[in-house]
């Protein structure tokens, strides 16, 4: 492997350390690689030779192939989609003007707003989910028609007049929590931003939201860029909001529709590794090919705050 | 968009809007400005308040009641501090729930942070295969705790897992029940957990050690420390600002516990967590709300204690 | 139909018959706390379920639509509900069945936030005191209209379980199953093993079963509920069906000597147990059965759903019970078992039932003929057909052997989390208490039924 040293410059440190490092490596892969094993064994040839054992029928994408079509996963993919891209605009989009207004501008609660946003964000969900489920049920939505795709509808808004077990309800909270991370690191972004720009921006006669939009926005794009990339990941992989907030199964998110893979009468490892991996899939695309986005977001939030 | 609306300039600053706290310097904002950063401020604020505190304020509320869940609430529900004594004397779940917390609290602490830590100070230095350590490493960061917890049952599920098939532990004699004993399941769990806190972790603290200032090790070097020496003497006490960051996200995470557990067993039999008795009492086919709320009243009261030493954090930086 | 009221009599006349209701004005105090809680009569009198926003000129409607809430998300069962439900599509003037399928956890956990949400009009649910709770609460309709239609094609003990508190009926009844030891009968023949009928002979041969290498008694209890079907027949057996009815209410002490007398007893067998069975489903269970690597297993016939996922079909053949043995009590006699019966209820707040009760109404009565029962069997042999007029002729032995089991028994109760609070039932409650009793089998359980008295005293009243 390229990661041992060259020949003549080994020094027996450095091997000790590649040593202990790539152990770790084997530790770290081995339970992705073992779900990704068992995802391509038939069932039959486990329940024959016990789930230690070579293939002797070979490996095959049949389980795979009976989760996509029995869960009906397509769809579940798109109740995300359907979810999360709103969602992530808008809470950037809501997170940057806080950012905006209180970095670029000095009065007098623009600290206690940061701190309301970044406490919000920190509370553990269970705090408030009873009264939050009250709220949903309670508060009046028009009904504004909706797409229907295959066999499933996607209402523009709501269709049964409430934020309960509605895509909106979901990309709300979803919202509101996130605007609390994503101000806290685009203010901190934000922060570095010389105010003389905006100062001699508004000196010219340009108005803040210009500023905002053709100015701010602009010098912002790398820290917007990591910031998508972490907040799709996040709102990707929520468990609990969907669970809690959404009665209707069809229109679950997929991180929590895999519940039904784990049906009563139909049951066995085979298929829940490989429902465990196609749902997987998505967040490893971002892993390989926005990596850099996704560990900037998480360190823009930590390292200067 | 805001070229369309272009009122002429005007010097008449609102007393309680956003009057101007440094020299005055922002006076020549309009009206209009001041409207709307108002709103910039005020609508983000206003969804954060109303979907966050304030459901946070009615669990507080909802804890002095025994509300069922049925209904409307009201002053007849009101039973004072019964559900806290009830929870702190009856209730045979809530201390091990605490304690399970404050385990998983100590194990981050101690071992997967420190982990993490580790990893980031082998991997900020020149050596070959950097990316790919980090890479691996940070791999499973991007996966929800629900697949987490998948992947790991695959290891760890008693007959047809991993780890007991390779250590012949299947039989009835030996066999290691990992999941369902409740001494040694909360453990198994804490395993698959560290498994995605180490890479979250190293991330960060790595992102902090490359801001250190370089030439603070080359002069510990020339003294003649060791690499044990520098970074505990040179490197971590410049590191402290990431030191407290870490430190929080490791309580917060310890304290938010749910996932994994949920979906392991429902949390229950060893698995118990603060976290899961609100959700399994509040919303679960039981609905006691008024109780499920006392227990949110505790977590929340516990999550305070980092969330303050984080933002008084943030109160100083400024 | 319509129901009018009789404004001087206080009952509901079901027009077009001679039969009366009682308005249910006969209040407790408890009742006279709910109409305090409610805040006003009209809340209360929606709440009692003489309802004025349901009432139509007929309780069945042919077309238009309705929608489903349905807990059966596996494959086998769902796609027998699919089968139903495109029958019923066809015979009703094709009206459209929208279907809203949640895995079966999370179903039963949410239940209760479902039910006062926007529920579907019809919903798939338990009989028993589950049922009744819901209906107290209101957030279920009755359907005594229905039930008259019907009533003809089930038995008296199927109408006792779907009435309410109140004496409304509140669900149509489809199918049901009973709980006893499945064994194969192929491993029972290698081994020359008999059918155990007393206690020790059941111990006896599972120490034979032992020394022949096999797991005694498959058990899984990963998910807290299984353990409840084994405390509930020996509780039935040891101290009674007024015993155990009475406790599962509270109107018996958890303190009580003959609960410990179930825990010491049930500690006999506890050590022929699948290893590691707190870390098991029951599917893992059901396949140590399957492959032959254990010898019994008590459960629900719903254990065969995993001899027909297995695909081969001479497993299914193989399968086979036995009632559970005498203990040489009193109540022996009984015979009483654990037979759930699964239903279909119609919920309050469903937001378009006042729409489609019609339909929601002739699904129901759709959903208790025999013929539409047989449809599901047919996908889903799990259960047995509730109807008087499902076609018997097509059962194999097992269901067969499964309903004469049922009949035979002269007290049957639903399950212990059916038949109990729900509060009581949960996996941080009784599925808790037992596994920590399980854990050590041999403990002086006199602590841990101090803390599950102590838990039911703690809760409110209901």
């Amino acid at each position: 492997m390229a990661v041992l040293a060259r020949p003549g410059r080994i020094r027996p440190s450095r091997i000790v350390l590649h040593a202990f490092l790539l152990s770790m490596v084997a530790v770290w892969i081995f339970p992705l690689f073992w779900a990704v094993y068992n995802s391509l064994r038939p069932v039959s040839d486990t329940i024959q030779n016990g789930y230690l054992s070579w293939p002797t029928g070979g490996l095959s994408l049949i389980n795979y192939q009976t989760v996509w079509t029995q869960a009906e996963l397509p769809y579940y993919y798109l109740n995300t989609l359907v979810i999360a891209v709103p969602a992530v605009t808008l809470t950037l989009l809501l997170a940057s003007l806080v950012a905006f207004a209180c970095t670029q501008f000095s009065w007098r609660f623009n600290l206690t707003t940061l701190m309301i946003f970044t406490a919000g964000n920190l509370l553990p969900p269970q705090v408030i989910i009873v009264p939050l489920y009250r709220i949903y049920l309670s508060t009046p939505l028009p009904m504004l028609g909706e797409l229907d795709v295959g066999k499933f509808g996607f209402p523009f808004f709501t269709d049964n007049t409430l934020l309960y077990d509605q895509y909106i309800g979901i990309m709300l909270i979803h919202i509101v929590f996130q605007t609390g991370f994503a101000t806290f690191v685009l203010s901190n972004y934000m922060k570095t931003i010389s105010k003389e720009i905006t100062e001699s921006a508004i000196v010219d006669g340009a108005h803040v939201l210009r500023i905002w939009w053709r100015i701010v926005l602009p010098l912002c794009r790398p820290a917007l860029a990591a910031m998508a990339t972490l907040l799709f990941t996040f709102i990707y992989n929520d468990f609990f909001w969907a669970l809690l907030l959404m009665k209707t199964g069809d229109k679950r998110p997929i991180t929590s529709a895999l519940n039904n893979l784990q049906g009563e009468f139909f049951v066995n490892n085979n298929l829940i590794a490989a429902g465990a991996m196609l749902v997987a899939i998505p967040p490893i695309l971002v892993y390989i090919f926005l990596q850099k986005q996704f560990i900037a977001g998480l360190t823009l939030g930590s390292s200067k705050g | 968009m805001a070229t369309s609306i272009t009122p002429a300039r005007e010097d008449s600053p609102e007393a309680g809007e956003l009057v101007a706290t440094t020299k005055g310097r922002y006076n020549v904002l309009t009206r209009y400005d001041r409207r709307v950063l108002m709103l910039m401020v005020g609508i983000p604020l206003l969804l954060d308040i109303v979907f966050i505190w304030w459901p946070t304020l009615s669990s507080i509320l909802l804890s002095f009641t025994n509300y069922n869940g049925v209904g409307e609430v009201g002053w007849n529900n009101f039973i004072g501090l019964k559900n806290y004594q009830f929870m702190f004397s009856g209730y045979t779940l809530f201390w091990p729930a605490f304690l399970h917390n404050v385990i998983w609290l100590a194990w981050l602490a101690f071992i997967a942070t420190p982990l993490g830590i580790l990893f980031a100070v082998l991997l900020d230095r020149d050596i070959r295969g950097v990316g790919f350590y980090q890479s691996v490493f940070f791999l499973p960061v991007v996966l929800s705790l629900v697949i987490v917890g998948f992947i790991w049952e695959l290891q760890f599920s008693p007959t047809e897992g991993f780890i007991n098939n390779v250590l012949q532990r299947t039989s009835s004699t030996n066999i290691i029940d990992w999941l369902g004993n409740p001494r040694i399941n909360l453990y198994a769990i804490l395993i698959a957990a560290t498994w995605r806190h180490v890479g979250y972790i190293m991330v960060i603290y790595l992102a902090g050690l490359k801001s250190v200032d370089p030439t603070l090790r080359e002069a510990a070097k020339v003294d003649g420390a060791n690499e044990i020496q520098i970074f505990f003497r040179v490197v971590f006490p410049v590191m402290a600002p990431i030191n407290i960051v870490v430190v929080v996200i490791t309580s917060i995470e310890a304290l938010r516990a749910f996932d994994i557990a949920f979906i392991i067993n429902q949390g229950k039999n060893g698995l118990e967590l603060l976290s899961i008795l609100i959700t399994n009492n509040s919303i679960s086919e039981a609905s006691l709300v008024g109780f499920g709320s006392a227990i949110a009243v505790i977590l929340l009261l516990i999550s305070l204690v980092p969330i303050v030493i984080f933002l008084s954090r943030v109160m100083r930086t400024r | 139909m319509t129901r009018s009221r009789d404004p001087r009599g206080e009952k509901i006349v079901l027009p077009g018959t001679t039969i009366e209701l009682p308005l249910d004005l006969d209040l407790t105090r408890r009742d006279v706390l709910k109409i305090a809680g409610y805040g006003s009569l009209a809340a209360f009198l929606a709440a009692c379920g003489g309802g004025t926003a349901t009432t139509t000129t007929s309780v069945t409607a042919k077309g238009g639509s309705m929608s489903l809430g349905s807990y059966l998300s596996d494959a086998v069962p769902k796609k027998g509900l699919q089968d139903v439900v495109d029958a019923f599509t066809k015979a009703n003037g094709g009206t459209k069945v929208k279907v809203n399928t949640v895995d079966h956890g999370t179903y039963q956990n949410q239940i209760n936030s479902y039910l006062q949400g926007t529920p579907e009009d019809v919903f798939t649910w338990f009989s028993g005191h589950r049922m009744r709770f819901f209906a107290d609460k209101g957030l279920a309709a009755p359907i005594d209209d229905v039930w008259n239609e019907v009533k003809g094609n089930f038995t008296e003990g199927f109408a006792n379980s779907v009435k309410g508190n109140d004496g409304h009926v509140y669900a149509i009844p489809t199918s049901y199953y009973p709980w006893a030891i499945f064994y194969r009968k192929d491993v029972f023949q290698q081994h020359s093993y008999n059918i155990p009928t007393n206690w020790d002979d059941f111990k006896k041969l599972a120490e034979q079963m032992k020394k022949d290498g096999l797991t005694p008694i498959a058990f899984a209890d990963k998910d807290g509920w299984p353990a409840m079907g084994t405390f509930d027949i020996l509780n039935l057996r040891m101290n009674g069906y007024d015993f155990h009815t009475e406790l599962c209410v509270g109107k018996q002490k958890w303190t009580d000597s003959r609960v410990a007398n179930v825990f010491k007893k049930w500690s006999e067998i506890t050590p022929y147990y699948s290893p590691a069975f707190a870390g098991l489903t029951w599917q893992e269970a059901a396949k140590q059965l399957l492959q032959k690597k254990a010898g019994m297993y008590l459960l629900g016939l719903f254990v065969s759903e995993q001899f027909v996922a297995s695909g081969n079909p001479d497993d299914l053949a193989q399968l086979d019970f036995f009632p559970f043995p005498d203990l040489g009590t009193n109540y022996d006699s009984e015979k009483a078992l654990d037979a759930p019966i699964d239903v279909f209820m119609m919920a309050k707040k469903s937001p378009t039932l006042s729409a489609d009760s019609g339909q929601a109404k002739a699904f129901l009565e759709f959903m208790s003929k025999g013929s539409t029962q047989i449809t599901f069997w047919k996908a889903s042999p799990g259960a047995i057909p509730t109807a008087k007029d499902a076609d018997q002729s097509q059962y194999p032995a097992l269901t067969k052997k499964a309903a004469q089991i049922v009949s035979g028994a002269k007290r049957i109760t639903q399950f212990f989390d059916r038949d109990s609070r729900p509060d009581f039932s949960g996996p941080n409650s009784m599925q808790g208490f037992l596994l920590s009793y399980l854990a050590n089998p041999k403990q002086d359980t006199s602590s841990l039924q101090g803390k599950m008295q102590s838990f039911w005293d703690s809760l409110p009243p209901e």
